[in-house]
């Protein structure tokens, strides 16, 4: 299954807003992407659309998570994801 | 005719249609079932689709907001749809729960999981509360909780209002606010005072009224009637022009004879700062610094509150600014400094005491004040709230000097301190009555909760006594160090009097209020107001206090105020 590694930018982690537009991103991908911290199972991988799964999460910044998708564009859709996660949101 | 008395908490007489708040989203009874017309997959599909509403309704509202408004209804709309809420639920109803019972109950599970996780996330649980009860309205084909929407002006009408409904309030289109519970000091009647709008609580029934009634208010007066008569519409009318003239303060406060009592503003940032500047404000008695902390998951960095506290500084060079530090707890938590669990939170660890748990901040802060106030022109005085005792109060002192801040003071909300006031200005230079937390305490009386009203109001002879303490034991204390009073009881033109009369030496208000004070104690002596202050202090309750010093002041009336 494709996966990609992202390092969380925001000064907040994946919280508040940051976690809205990472939501709101993978909520739009044409397939359905998971998000789990680095080294946790992929069983135990959240769906990456859910706000409340990214809360419960608890990503801070600098934390290093796996994102993972299966399908037609999953490789397209990783690699869009894994900018927002690595862009600052609290700065801009 | 149908007529309605509450509590007057901010003045002003206007005539409009009633729009009413919904009522609160009535929980679907326990065990109930799925109906046995409908499958499973056509409820799992309902709720998707009322979900789907709801979420779209709250992006358009996002679209149309700005800043931290836009931000929360975002992640609000989120989750709406969110998967982790709408499986919850279809598993819920494949087991043969009604879809409204379904959402309750998953609403309910991930709420008790995020107030769980603590801080930032524990307040996002109300998001999901509040997420829950729109998508119940929604299969149910009821209006939305919240404030309705309107094209056109309306007076709103509510049970109570929440922080989180005010700021959603959208002041070009309510004209007066009434709501059946709450009391003076509840977010409604401050938020009322701040927009300047006419408003009455605890007006037991009012909620009844049906939306579209056309309905007279008077703010000062605490009453409210259906179908208005042609003297009320006069009254409304005059009211209309009286208030333009009210508009203005000139920058001194003073009695008819003289006696300078300086008209100072409360302000929450810069933005207030500057328009309390340009409404005449002769200072600041009360800048909150929450402002900088709230809706934060961390500390801000020292940096960060300097710019922020000289923001607020440079509207008023030259002049008093009484900053008063971090005042966390109770309505105010904050996930890095308070406890949410704590069964009593107003008795709990609040304000200055938050220093007892996580010591640094204050001395942090501190330092952030002392550099803005190095790089501005202000008169900076810096204030600790909740402080109890002697002791306290000197240690506060002494971390001020440390920061090589000048003048340190403390608020006086708790009767402790009020008590020993002498004792507790030797190791200071000055006092502030937070008036809405001395009468809480004062009363024990919790200053949200509308059935105690006519016991939260700093009307209360027992309030007014300890302000009297307060400032004789400055007076004991020999030094003559200033008592100013920084509560709402400030804003109310009547009280303003009596607390000069008292020997209060400053009065802070929320600044749309500075007119109406100014004009009023221009129109009475020192001696008179004394009098005026022995008279509310003889008085057997609030309600005669009041009403006896009201009708000394006839130009009350006169203004409508």
């Amino acid at each position: 299954m494709p996966e990609r590694t992202a390092t969380i930018a925001s000064r907040s982690g994946l919280h508040a807003r940051p976690a809205a537009l990472f939501a709101e991103a993978a909520g739009e991908q044409s397939v359905e992407v998971t998000i789990a911290m680095q080294g946790d199972p992929a069983d135990d991988a959240l769906d990456a659309a859910s706000i409340l799964s990214l809360m419960t999460l608890g990503a801070a910044q600098g934390d290093v998570v796996v994102l993972r998708a299966e399908g037609e564009g999953a490789e397209q859709a990783l690699d869009c994801l894994v900018q927002v996660l690595e862009t600052d949101h609290d700065a801009e | 005719m149908q007529n309605f008395h509450g509590v007057g908490v901010s003045p002003g007489r206007i005539v409009g249609p009633v729009r009413r708040m919904p009522k609160a989203v009535t929980e679907p009874p326990s065990g109930e079932r799925l109906d046995p017309g409908i499958s499973a997959e056509a409820a799992v599909a309902g709720l998707k689709s009322a979900a789907q509403s709801v979420h779209d309704g709250l992006k358009a509202r996002a679209d149309t907001a700005a800043g931290d408004g836009k931000a929360v209804l975002e992640a609000t709309a989120l989750m709406a749809r969110d998967t982790m809420l709408l499986k919850q639920a279809a598993k819920l109803i494949n087991a043969g729960t009604s879809a409204e019972r379904a959402i309750w109950e998953a609403g309910a599970s991930v709420a008790e999981m995020l107030h769980n996780l603590g801080g930032y996330m524990a307040e996002r649980a109300t998001d999901v509360l509040d997420v829950r009860s729109r998508i119940v309205a929604e299969l149910r084909g009821v209006p939305a909780p919240g404030i309705p929407s309107s094209e056109s002006p309306f007076i709103l009408v509510a049970e109570d209002l929440a922080p989180a409904d005010t700021a959603t309030l959208d002041p070009a289109k309510v004209l007066a606010l009434v709501t059946s519970g709450g009391g003076p000091q509840s977010h409604t009647a401050i938020i009322a005072r701040s927009l300047g709008l006419p408003a009455v609580v605890a007006a037991h029934g009012v909620d009844e009224v049906p939306d579209g009634s056309e309905v007279y208010v008077d703010g000062a007066a605490g009453f409210v009637a259906v179908a208005p008569s042609e003297e009320q519409r006069a009254a409304a009318a005059a009211w209309a022009e009286t208030s333009a003239t009210l508009a203005g303060f000139d920058g001194n406060g003073t009695t008819a004879d003289g006696h300078l009592v300086p008209l100072l503003a409360n302000v929450g940032g810069a933005k207030d700062a500057v328009a309390a500047a340009g409404l005449g404000a002769q200072g600041v008695g009360l800048f909150r610094t929450e402002f900088c902390f709230l809706e934060r998951d961390t500390e801000p960095s020292v940096d960060e509150q300097a710019a922020a506290y000289k923001a607020v500084f440079d509207a008023f060079p030259g002049k008093k600014v009484v900053l008063r530090t971090l005042d966390a707890g109770a309505d105010k938590p904050l996930p890095f400094l308070t406890d949410a669990t704590e069964p009593n939170p107003a008795l709990g660890v609040r304000g200055y005491r938050t220093d007892f748990t996580t010591p640094g901040v204050l001395e942090r802060q501190l330092s952030a004040i002392a550099r803005a106030a190095s790089e501005s022109e202000a008169d900076v005085w810096v204030m600790a709230p909740m402080i109890s005792t002697a002791a306290e109060a000197a240690r506060f002192a002494s971390l001020c000097a440390a920061a090589g801040l000048k003048t340190p003071g403390v608020m006086v909300e708790v009767p402790s301190a009020a008590l020993t006031a002498a004792a507790v200005l030797r190791e200071v230079g000055f006092a502030s009555l937070g008036t809405n937390d001395l009468t809480q305490y004062a009363m024990a009386a919790d200053r949200q909760l509308g059935p105690l009203a006519e016991l939260n109001t700093p009307w209360q002879p027992a309030v007014l006594r300890l302000v009297q303490l307060t400032v004789e034991g400055s007076a004991l204390e020999g030094n003559n160090k200033p008592i100013g009073v920084c509560g709402e009881a400030a804003a109310d033109p009547a009280l303003a009097v009596v607390l000069a009369g008292l020997g209060v030496s400053t009065l802070s208000m929320t600044a749309r209020s500075l007119a109406a004070v100014g004009t009023v104690l221009k129109t009475v002596t020192l001696e008179q107001a004394q009098e005026l202050a022995r008279l509310a202090l003889s008085a057997p309750g609030a309600a005669e206090a009041r009403e006896w010093v009201r009708a000394k002041l006839p130009v009350l009336e006169e203004l409508g105020l």
